[in-house]
């Protein structure tokens, strides 16, 4: 089918005169990785704040977005359905591992308790549940990080330079992990890197920027 | 982008209401001032433009040594603040002597100025604390000293008064300021290259941070010219500072005084401005000097470093303890029994200071506590309104936002509340809690502002995007998100708020017409008739007030994210 | 056409109907029960407030009345609040119900209308008060007219410590003398403080060939009449406390300054503040008053009601209460304020009048034979010309 999957059109971002993306178009098939590459200051990020709908006013944007057939650029943030991972994997430091699952959890989920037990078990962390962020290692924390990703259901998955403060062997790990479970879910990934061993690890197409 | 405009979910309102609540009494206010300084306003009807107030002003004795006073005394303590903070920053920052000085300095921040001057008066005076511990044994003195200390005609007492109290204040200013100035990076370049600790810090790191501790530096030098509160307890008589000239006429029975005062009002202004441009002057002159000393290769390493670094621990441990030790002594004095010269302490220790005074100054805590939070509380929702909106218009406010902030800062509170208190009164609002809590409102919202807007700038961006990928609306994240993870820094505002109200003088005099009595207002009543123990206990509540909100800002925190290091941390 | 005429004619009469009548006293009652009156007062002393508290606690017993203490660091303060309210036309509900008020400040607002009255002759104690033997219907020889009420006798004392200055001087030839043999030890409040503006009338009274001048209005001749007093302020300036460079801000903190050791001279409008102030630990018991051989100034304080004052009647029930023997005798008693009553004895009840002998004065308050008959208050007008020119003399320090 032609318009599953993450699609991107002459996707044009600038600000202030200056060009960051010039026309960039891509078609990314559920279970597949996209990797764009680049040095920093390539506007990179600024790409995926393009999709997730939280670019700056100071950027404009021209081109099409599309997410499975919908278009994306009239939706607000919390409406299109992309999940995105960061290097720091940025739990909330305020709540507990389970509440910090609970958080993208919709609000009508049946057996609220039950998910986010079965969710910790599934990335070995049961005994986790009431435990402060603050105390857990960084392999741990990518693993709620992602999970809490892919307990708010997306239908899309935004990286961003997802493993980069991780060590050499937990990078591996990790790498392994979240493109087996997106391939699983059939999410299109699109996954920002610098890091060549990234991207050969995704295994899908690959743009340069800049 | 539909996430950017704030207009449709109402958040473009806020700002406007804030700007309006600063603006709007300012403004009103300073047109109560210019009307009667030209004639206007006058008793009993009639008006056209007239000099009359002006040349009455001028005919006042000892005018101009008023004039040159209140100019000296701003200029030169915040001078001297400024010396002694960037003294202790750049040759201590990061050290662990400078965490206990900043420690020991940051809750004196919250030390209404009235307080601290009224402590330091007992401190300094001739038959003082500090002459009474060293008499007679190492003074000889029997009988304090007939020296003129306090209240000298050249107005140094109150210049050190407002230095101990201001050091702290730009202190914190410039520990804000830092982060953004790189200062690890640049000294280490900078001792690199063979300066000393201060030099280098001076030429690598201070310029950038001074950038943004100008606005807070002309606050601090518009208070100095124009204080009233500490001027009366500190402040020469032989002639005044000029602003306690315009309270005098402000508050003569004879009407017609009240047109001199509102053209010395504007002379105050005129002051004000003409110690900006002094001032200004003054940068751009550091600055020419500076970079001549830099092409000579100055590096002021060794000897000369370990001197000022030496000097700037020193004052500033100096300022802390003379304002700490003032409120030791107001506590002393409220227990003391009878003390006199030279005894060091009392001849015993009673309850009955606080049995006269307790009950009433539990009563007026209770209500100068309740205004300062409403004060307070309805600052911070407006600025978390503009911080928000400011978010998600993705738009940082500008340096003419900023200007207003800084508005009823810079200009003398006794040049606009007095055409204030005249508005009040014409629109019928002069009666009850009301128009105290609007007139706080307009020094309190820009202290909020300054104390969040860092923190709550410098949040993480990536968890509102993250929010957003969770499916999570702007609200909740607000909400869930933003507001539970800055909590402390949002308690911090509300007690900075609180702080600030709390010590205001002369807008709850003039905006209650006297019907609200506060702690400071209380205090300096009983300040007039200089019973110390009375003094004491007044002053010691009012300091209490101030600090407490700050102890909940700092342990409230503490308690609710005992098992959250992440949030205490971050 | 008549209709129009009458409703002006109701719009003009409303707010005088709106006051209550001083000579119903019954309807006065009734009004005032439940009123909060607003008594704008110096709070700068602890006992007059501690005084002022108890005034409050048995009106509001006695007729439902509360009293709000507004402590004023200047009686200047209410006054132009009253002024202010009435420039912006606020002339009822205004924000002041009473003034503890005399000299200068009640001149200005009766010359300005800002007075409510007369109604001090209406009230029920007016009966007791001495009208003959005391300056109560005459405030620095402005007529008070009904305008304000008295609650309290003043007049000058000098307090000393017996200790350290056994024999006080007691002239101002006397006191010229002992300042220059005992350099920085003798100050008094800075003008325009009252007790300072007092200094120097009771300096003017002494140092003046014929005070019966001052009895008049300042003229022409104002230069030559205070020449002595300048000359003699010339003289003592170098010698007082601080050079003169700086002085007490207000009359109570020379009571500090004497504690501290750093005077040995104060001066008092009150015979008994001495008295209370040593049973406060702020003065060294052996602290003394005396007056000045030619005798001192004494004045009374009175209570008035702003024109516009929001509640008039509980104003006038509190001043009424204020002249009870019960409030007087209070007063009175030294350890409490120690403040002259302005009643006649002869007019009291046996009892109360036995109340009134019995009283113990206190170990630093002279009998009213001591104190003697009190020098009647200059003429207003003198003392805002002195005002002025002592801030031109020794207000800008050489």
């Amino acid at each position: 089918m032609a318009d599953t999957g993450l699609q991107l059109r002459d996707v044009r971002i600038a600000t202030g005169g200056r060009r960051l993306i010039d026309g960039l178009s891509a078609h990314v098939l559920p279970g597949d990785v996209l990797s764009v590459m680049g040095p920093s200051g390539t506007g990179k990020s600024t790409l995926l704040a393009a999709i997730t709908g939280t670019l700056q006013p100071a950027f404009t944007l021209t081109g099409e977005i599309f997410l499975n057939g919908r278009d994306l650029r009239p939706l607000r943030p919390q409406h299109r359905d992309v999940g995105i991972l960061f290097q720091d994997h940025l739990l909330f430091p305020h709540l507990s591992v389970s509440e910090n699952l609970a958080f993208g959890l919709h609000p009508k989920t049946k057996d609220r308790k039950t998910r986010i037990a079965e969710a910790l078990a599934d990335i070995d962390l049961a005994e986790f549940a009431d435990r402060d962020p603050a105390t857990l290692s960084g392999g741990q924390r990518a693993r709620v990080a992602l999970m809490r990703m892919l307990l708010a259901a997306p239908k899309a998955l935004l990286l961003d330079e997802p493993f980069s403060r991780l060590d050499a062997a937990l990078r591996d790990k990790m790498r392994e992990m979240v493109f087996t479970r997106a391939r699983d879910l059939g999410l299109p990934v699109l996954m920002v890197t610098h890091d060549l061993a990234d991207a050969d690890a995704a295994g899908g197409q690959v743009i340069e920027l800049g | 982008m539909p996430n950017n405009t704030p207009s449709k979910t109402g958040w473009g309102i806020v700002p406007l209401v804030t700007i309006a609540l600063l603006l709007g009494p300012v403004t009103a206010g300073m047109i109560g001032t210019i009307l009667p300084a030209f004639g206007g306003l006058r008793p009993g009807g009639g008006g056209g433009f007239s000099l009359q107030a002006w040349r009455e002003v001028a005919a006042t004795p000892g005018l101009g040594t008023s004039a040159w006073l209140s100019l000296k005394t701003g200029l030169i303590s915040t001078f001297g603040a400024i010396f002694i903070s960037l003294l202790l920053v750049a040759g201590w920052h990061g050290t662990r002597a400078f965490r206990a000085v900043e420690q020991a300095l940051s809750p004196l921040l919250a030390v209404p100025h009235v307080t601290a001057a009224l402590g330091l008066a007992f401190l300094m005076a001739p038959s003082g604390w500090l002459a009474r511990l060293g008499s007679p044994w190492a003074t000889g003195w029997q009988r304090p000293p007939d020296l003129l200390i306090l209240q000298d005609p050249g107005g140094w007492s109150l210049i050190a008064g407002l230095i101990a109290k201001e050091t702290p204040f730009l202190l914190l200013m410039m520990l804000a300021a830092l982060p953004q100035a790189r200062p690890a990076e640049r000294l280490q370049v900078a001792l690199a290259a063979g300066y000393g600790r201060v030099t280098g810090w001076i030429f690598a790191v201070f310029p950038n941070v001074y950038a943004q501790l100008r606005l807070p530096v002309y606050a601090v030098l518009a208070y100095g010219i124009s204080n009233v509160d500490v001027a009366l307890v500190l402040g020469p008589s032989t002639p005044s500072m000029l602003s306690v000239q315009i309270l005098r006429w402000m508050s003569d029975p004879d009407l017609a005084l009240r047109a001199p005062a509102a053209a010395a009002a504007l002379l105050q202004l005129g002051l004000v401005i003409i110690g900006l441009a002094l001032w200004r002057l003054a940068e751009a002159a550091c600055g020419t000097i500076g970079r001549r000393l830099l092409w000579r290769g100055i590096r002021g390493a060794n000897r000369r470093d370990d001197l000022a670094r030496g000097i700037g621990l020193t004052l500033s441990i100096a300022a802390a303890l003379a304002v700490i030790g003032g409120l030791v002594g107001h506590l002393l004095w409220s227990f003391a029994g009878r003390w006199r010269f030279p005894d060091a302490l009392p001849e015993s220790l009673r309850l009955r200071t606080w049995a006269r005074h307790g009950q009433e100054i539990i009563d007026v805590s209770a209500g100068t506590l309740a205004l300062a939070f409403a004060a307070a509380l309805i600052a911070l929702v407006l600025v978390i309104g503009c911080l928000e909106a400011e978010h998600r218009r993705g738009r940082v406010m500008g340096r003419g936002g900023l200007l207003v902030l800084y508005m009823p800062l810079i200009l003398p509170q006794i040049t606009f509340l007095p055409g204030l208190q005249i508005l009040l009164l014409q629109t019928g609002a002069s009666m009850g809690w009301l128009p105290v809590l609007i007139a706080h409102l307009v020094f309190v919202l820009p202290y909020v502002f300054l104390s969040l807007a860092g923190p709550y700038r410098a949040w993480d961006a990536r968890y509102a995007t993250l929010g957003a990928a969770l499916n999570a609306s702007p609200d909740r994240v607000l909400w869930q998100l933003r507001l539970p993870m800055l909590l402390g820094s949002v308690l911090t505002a509300l007690a900075v708020g609180m702080a600030v109200s709390v010590g205001q003088f002369l807008p709850t005099l003039l905006a209650s017409g006297g019907r609200l009595p506060t702690l400071t207002t209380e205090a300096l009543a009983i300040a007039s008739g200089g019973d110390r123990r009375a003094i004491g206990a007044w002053a010691a509540a009012l300091t209490l007030a101030a600090l407490m909100p700050f102890v909940i800002a700092v342990l409230l925190p503490r308690v609710t994210y005992r098992n959250r290091r992440g949030v205490l941390d971050g | 056409m008549k209709k129009l005429a009458l409703a002006a004619s109701l719009a003009l009469a409303a707010p005088a109907a709106a006051d209550p009548n001083p000579a119903d006293w019954p309807a006065v009652l009734a009004e005032a029960k439940g009123q909060t009156v607003y008594w704008n007062a110096w709070g700068g002393s602890t006992t007059t407030n501690d005084f002022i508290a108890w005034i409050g606690s048995r009106v509001a017993e006695d007729y439902g009345v509360t009293l709000e203490h507004v402590k004023l660091t200047d009686t200047a303060d209410a006054v132009s609040r009253v002024v202010a309210e009435q420039a912006a036309g606020t002339d009822e509900g205004g924000a002041v119900d009473m003034i503890w008020i005399n000299g200068a400040n009640f001149a200005a607002m009766k010359d300005a209308d800002l007075l409510f009255g007369p109604y001090a002759a209406a009230l029920p104690n007016w009966q007791f008060v001495d009208t003959e033997g005391k300056s109560v219907e005459v405030d620095f020889t402005v007529p008070t007219e009904g305008f304000e009420s008295p609650w309290a006798m003043a007049q000058v004392v000098f307090i000393h410590d017996s200790e350290t200055v056994p024999e006080p001087p007691k002239s101002a030839e006397a006191l010229k003398a002992w300042i220059a043999a005992n350099p920085g030890r003798f100050t008094y409040p800075q003008p325009p403080d009252f007790l300072g503006t007092t200094f120097l009338k009771q300096m003017l009274v002494e140092l003046v060939e014929d005070p019966g001048l001052l009895q008049s209005p300042a003229n022409d001749s104002y230069d030559e009449v205070t020449a002595p007093l300048w000359n003699w302020l010339d003289e003592v300036t170098p010698a007082l406390w601080r050079s003169g460079k700086a002085y007490p801000q207000t009359g109570p903190r020379q009571l500090q300054l004497i504690n501290d050791g750093e005077v040995d001279l104060a001066i008092s409008f009150s015979p008994g503040e001495a008295t209370a102030a040593i049973a406060n630990d702020q003065l060294p018991e052996s602290a003394r008053t005396y007056v000045l051989d030619g005798g001192t100034i004494g004045n009374a304080s009175y209570v008035a009601i702003p024109y516009n004052a929001n509640a008039k009647a509980g104003a006038m029930v509190v001043a009424n209460f204020l002249l009870s023997p019960e409030a007087q005798l209070r007063a009175q008693t030294p350890d409490i304020l120690g403040y002259g009553t302005v009643l006649a004895m002869d007019k009291l009840d046996a009892a109360d009048r036995a109340a009134f002998d019995t009283l113990e004065l206190g170990i630093a308050t002279l009998s009213p034979a001591e104190l003697g008959t009190a020098l009647p208050e200059p003429h207003p007008s003198w003392m805002t010309r002195i005002q002025a020119d002592w801030a031109e003399r020794f207000g800008v320090a050489k």
